[in-house]
C-alpha cells in the first residue's frame, strides 16, 4: 500500500521545516550555552529534532557552545548513535557485538541489505527504513538481535525479516507510528 | 615533597610533578612521542610507560604524578617490551617511506625506532589510509604518515585557541583533521604551522617550494632577489649543527649569494619602514582620540584611558591599535573578531612592504618591470606563504612577493646545493634594501615590535631617546604569555602638546590563546590599552612554524638572546635612524602615511566566517 505525503505526517500536525527546527534549536542552545559538558546532550536533542544532524545545525552548535567545529564533528563521528545523513522513518540497527556476530548477526545484516536494497548507513528509496549496525545492545542472551526504532527483535532469522519489516510498513500506513514487537 | 625512587635512585620532587619530569631531574631518560613540553599531557602514545611497584599495569609517566614511596622502573624487561611493541605497532601502520620523506633524519618516530634498537616489525596488517591535503598555500597534510599522537590537536586548541584539527571517526579509521575530514582550506585555520612545528613525523609539513625557487633562479632573464626575516639569522644555524641561539647572519648572506640570488636583502629594512608607518599611525590614532570630536577629546588630556574608550567608538581609527606583522594573527582576527578589524594597524607586514618596495622603487632603480623581478622570502613562518598569496598583495601589478621558503626549506636548499655552511665567510647584505637598525632585528621576538615602536614614537614625540636602559623595555621582554608596560609621556615637543602628561598603556601577547585573553579583557572592559603587539607563535617569530624543530622554551630563549645581541651589536638601534629608509622617503614615498605610502604599504582586511 502506498503512503501519501499527507499521511506520513505524524498525528495530523504539520512537520516543521528545517528552518523552523533551526530556530527551535536556538532556544535549546540558549539553555545549554553556559553548561559544562553540554555538547553531547545538545547533539542528542538536535538529532531527535531533525532525525539526523544536518551541517547547519552542527555549525550553530559549535558557535553557541564556543567549541571548534572540528571537535563537534569529531564527537559526532566518534559515536555511532549520531548520524549526519537523513534517516528514514524507521531506523533498523543490527547488532554485530560478539554474541550476535557468532549467532548469525552477519547473515541477518546481509538479508536486510537485500530486503531493503541499501548498504549500511543508507536509507531506502521510499524513505521508510535506514540501516545501521551497532556493537552490542546489551541483549546478548537474545542474540542475534536487531532493533527497529526502540523495539528489540530477538533471535532473528533471515527468513523472518520480511514479516518484521512489513509490520512497520503496515503500522505506518495505518497512521500508527509505534512498531510492534515480534511476539 | 614526595620522595620516590626511579631505577633505585632516590628522588625528591614537588607534589604534582609527573614521573617523567622527576625522571628527567634524576638524569633518567624516558622516551616520549605524544608529549609536548608546555601542553597538557594526554598519555595517548604509551611510549613513555614505566613500571610502578605494586601497580598491575604499566603507567604513562608523562601524565602520572609522583606519590610518596613510589618505586619506578623505567628500564625493566616488561617496560622495554611494551615500548617496543607500541613503536612496532605504530611502524606497522605508518604509511610512509623514510628515504623520500620530508622528515628523513628529522623524524622522532625514526629516531625512536633507532633508539629502541628495533630491527624488525613483528606485526603486519593494514596501513593507514593515505590522503594528501594540499588545499592550503602553507601546509601539507599526509594522513598516511600520521601516528595520531594529537600534538597538533593540542597546540592548535590550547596554544592557538583555533582548534582546526581534531580526531575524526574512531579506532583504526581515526583521522586527525578538520571537521568531517574536509580540506584545511575550508576551515578556520590561520596557517601558523605550529602543527607542523610539533608534528613528530612527516604528517604535517610546510608546502615545499624549493623547486619553484630553483626554477626562478634557472631563468637568466629573471632578476631573483631574496629577503630574510630577522628570525632566520638566530635559527638557521641549527640546520647545520650549531647550537640554538647561534647568530649566522654573515654565513646566511654568503650562502644565499652562492645559491644564485642577484641581491641579498633584508626584511629588516622593511621592518624599519614598518616602524615609521606604524608609529606614525599610532600617533595619528592617539591624536584623533585625544583631540577629535566628542566629549572625551580634551586638548591637554591627562589620561589616555578616556581617549581609548572614546576612540573605540570611532570607527575610522579606533584604539587600541594592534600590530599587523603576523599573518596568522591577522587571519585569526578575520575569523574570530571580524568586528575589531579596524583596530588592526593598516600597515602591511614587513614581508609585504618589502615586496611592494622591491617591485616599484627598486625595480625603477634597475630600470626593470616588476614582473622581471622575482622576490623570494625566507621566513620563520608558514603563514607567510598564505600572506603573499592574498589577492590584495599585488600593488606592483604582479605578486609583490613571489615565493616564501621557511627556515627549514632554506637549510635543505643550502644542503642540496652542496654548500658547506660552516666554512662560509661572513658577508654583508646588499644595498639599497639591506641596511637595518637593531630595532628591526627585534621584530623576531615577542615584545620586539613594541619596543622598536616605542624607541621611535617616544623620540618623535619628545625629541629625546626612550628612557630605558640600553633601550630595552624590560617589562615586555621574556616568555610570559601576556606582558604589559606603561610609559609616561612628558616634556613633549610643541606639535604633540595633546600628549603632555599622558600615560601610554601597552600590552604584548604571543601565542593566539594569549591574544584571545587580551581581547577578552578589552571586550569586558577590564583592561584598556592603547597599543598591543601580537605575535601568532609562542616566543614570536623565533618560534615560528617554519623554524628548525624542535622548539621548546629553552630554544626560544636562546634565540631571543641571540636577537638582542644582534640588536645591541648594531650602530643603528632605532628605525628612524636608518639612512636608507630616510632616503626611500625622500626619493620615493614622501612621508609616512602619505599618499604613496598609503597606496603601497597599507592594506585592508577581510571578515571571514569561523565555521
Amino acid at each position: 500500500m502506498q503512503v501519501s505525503a499527507d499521511q506520513a505526517k505524524c498525528c495530523g500536525c504539520e512537520e516543521a521545516t528545517e528552518e523552523q527546527l533551526l530556530l527551535q534549536l536556538d532556544d535549546v542552545l540558549k539553555e545549554y550555552a553556559d553548561l559544562p559538558g553540554a555538547l553531547i546532550p545538545v547533539l542528542q536533542i538536535a538529532q531527535a529534532m531533525f532525525g539526523y544532524l544536518p551541517e547547519p545545525a552542527l555549525k550553530k552548535i559549535a558557535l553557541a557552545l564556543n567549541k571548534p567545529y572540528s571537535e563537534v564533528a569529531g564527537v559526532v563521528g566518534f559515536y555511532s548513535f549520531f548520524t549526519t545523513v537523513p534517516r528514514g522513518k524507521h531506523l533498523v540497527r543490527v547488532c554485530l557485538g560478539t554474541a550476535c556476530y557468532v549467532r548469525g548477526g552477519k547473515q541477518v545484516l546481509a538479508a536486510l541489505k537485500d530486503a531493503l536494497r541499501i548498504e549500511v548507513g543508507e536509507t531506502s528509496s521510499d524513505r521508510l527504513f535506514s540501516l545501521d549496525v551497532g556493537r552490542c545492545f546489551g541483549a546478548c542472551g537474545l542474540a542475534p538481535v536487531i532493533m527497529i526504532d526502540d523495539d528489540v527483535h530477538q533471535r532473528v532469522k533471515p527468513a523472518q525479516l520480511a514479516k518484521i519489516l512489513d509490520q512497520y510498513r503496515d503500522n505506518h500506513a495505518a497512521g500508527n507510528g509505534n512498531g510492534g514487537s515480534d511476539e | 615533597m614526595p620522595k620516590l625512587t626511579i631505577n633505585n635512585i632516590p628522588v625528591e620532587v614537588p607534589e604534582g610533578t609527573t614521573i617523567l619530569a622527576a625522571s628527567r631531574q634524576a638524569g633518567v631518560k624516558i622516551p616520549t612521542l605524544c608529549y609536548v613540553e608546555g601542553l597538557k599531557a594526554i598519555g595517548a602514545c604509551r611510549v613513555c610507560v614505566v613500571e610502578l611497584e605494586g601497580a598491575r599495569n604499566l603507567v604513562a609517566s608523562c601524565s602520572m604524578p609522583v606519590a610518596e614511596g613510589m618505586k619506578v622502573l623505567t628500564n625493566s624487561r616488561r617496560v622495554r617490551e611494551a615500548r617496543r611493541a607500541v613503536v612496532e605497532l605504530l611502524l606497522s601502520e605508518h604509511n610512509g617511506e623514510c628515504q623520500t620523506c620530508d622528515r628523513n633524519e628529522d623524524c622522532e618516530l625514526q629516531a625512536l625506532a633507532a633508539e629502541l634498537g628495533i630491527r624488525e616489525i613483528s606485526y603486519s596488517g593494514e596501513r593507514t589510509r593515505k590522503r594528501i591535503d594540499s588545499s592550503t598555500p602553507a601546509l601539507m597534510r599526509d594522513s598516511g604518515k600520521c601516528i595520531k599522537c594529537r600534538r597538533c590537536v593540542s597546540v592548535c586548541m590550547e596554544t592557538q585557541n583555533v582548534g582546526a584539527l581534531f580526531p575524526q571517526n574512531r579506532g583504526f579509521e581515526t583521522v586527525i583533521g578538520p571537521a568531517f575530514n574536509h580540506d584545511l582550506n575550508t576551515v578556520a585555520c590561520v596557517q601558523c604551522g605550529q602543527c607542523a612545528a610539533v608534528c613528530p613525523v612527516g604528517a604535517i609539513t610546510e608546502r615545499d617550494q624549493i623547486e619553484e625557487v630553483w626554477k626562478a633562479l634557472d631563468k637568466p632573464d629573471n632578476h631573483v632577489i631574496v629577503q630574510t626575516a630577522p628570525a632566520i639569522r638566530a635559527a638557521l644555524g641549527e640546520c647545520f649543527g650549531y647550537a640554538p641561539g647561534t647568530l649566522v647572519t654573515g654565513k646566511m648572506v654568503a650562502a644565499l649569494r652562492r645559491l644564485g640570488f642577484r641581491a641579498v636583502f633584508d626584511t629588516n629594512f622593511a621592518a624599519d619602514l614598518t616602524i615609521l608607518e606604524e608609529g606614525t599611525e599610532l600617533l595619528t590614532r592617539l591624536k584623533a582620540a585625544l583631540t577629535g570630536n566628542g566629549s572625551h577629546g580634551a586638548e591637554d588630556a591627562k589620561s589616555l584611558a578616556a581617549a581609548g574608550a572614546a576612540a573605540h567608538e570611532d570607527h575610522a581609527a579606533p584604539l587600541p591599535m594592534f600590530t599587523s606583522c603576523s599573518p596568522g594573527w591577522i587571519k585569526f582576527m578575520e575569523y574570530y573578531h571580524p568586528d575589531m578589524l579596524a583596530n588592526l594597524s593598516t600597515c602591511k607586514s614587513p614581508q609585504q612592504m618589502f615586496g611592494a618596495i622591491a617591485k616599484t622603487y627598486y625595480a625603477a632603480k634597475l630600470n626593470k618591470k616588476p614582473e622581471q623581478i622575482v622576490v623570494v622570502s625566507i621566513m620563520p613562518c608558514t603563514a607567510k606563504k598564505f600572506e603573499c598569496q592574498r589577492p590584495e598583495m599585488d600593488i606592483s601589478g604582479t605578486r609583490d612577493v613571489d615565493i616564501v621558503l621557511t627556515t627549514r626549506e632554506l637549510g635543505k636548499m643550502i644542503r642540496a646545493a652542496g654548500i658547506d655552511f660552516q666554512s662560509l665567510p661572513d658577508e654583508e647584505m646588499d644595498a639599497p634594501l639591506g641596511l637595518s637598525s637593531g630595532a628591526a632585528d627585534i621584530f623576531a621576538n615577542t615584545g620586539g615590535v613594541m619596543e622598536a615602536a616605542l624607541r621611535t614614537a617616544y623620540e618623535i614625540v619628545t625629541g629625546r631617546e626612550l628612557p630605558a636602559e640600553n633601550l630595552h623595555v624590560a617589562p615586555i621582554e621574556g616568555l610570559a604569555g601576556v606582558k604589559e608596560a606603561s610609559l609616561k609621556v612628558e616634556k613633549v615637543k610643541p606639535e604633540w602638546k595633546f600628549l603632555e602628561g599622558a600615560t601610554l598603556n601597552v600590552a604584548v601577547a604571543h601565542g593566539l590563546s594569549n591574544a584571545q585573553r587580551v581581547i577578552g579583557a578589552i571586550r569586558s572592559g577590564e583592561k584598556q590599552y592603547h597599543f598591543i603587539e601580537v605575535m601568532t607563535c609562542p616566543g614570536g617569530c623565533i618560534g615560528g612554524g617554519g623554524q628548525p624543530r624542535y622548539t621548546n622554551n629553552d630554544v626560544r630563549q636562546d634565540r631571543i638572546n641571540a636577537i638582542y645581541r644582534e640588536d645591541e651589536g648594531k650602530k643603528l638601534r632605532k628605525s628612524h635612524d636608518n639612512p636608507d629608509v630616510a632616503k626611500l622617503y625622500e626619493e620615493f614615498l614622501g612621508r609616512p602615511l602619505g599618499e604613496k605610502s598609503h597606496e603601497l604599504l597599507h592594506t585592508k582586511y577581510t571578515p571571514r566566517d569561523r565555521v
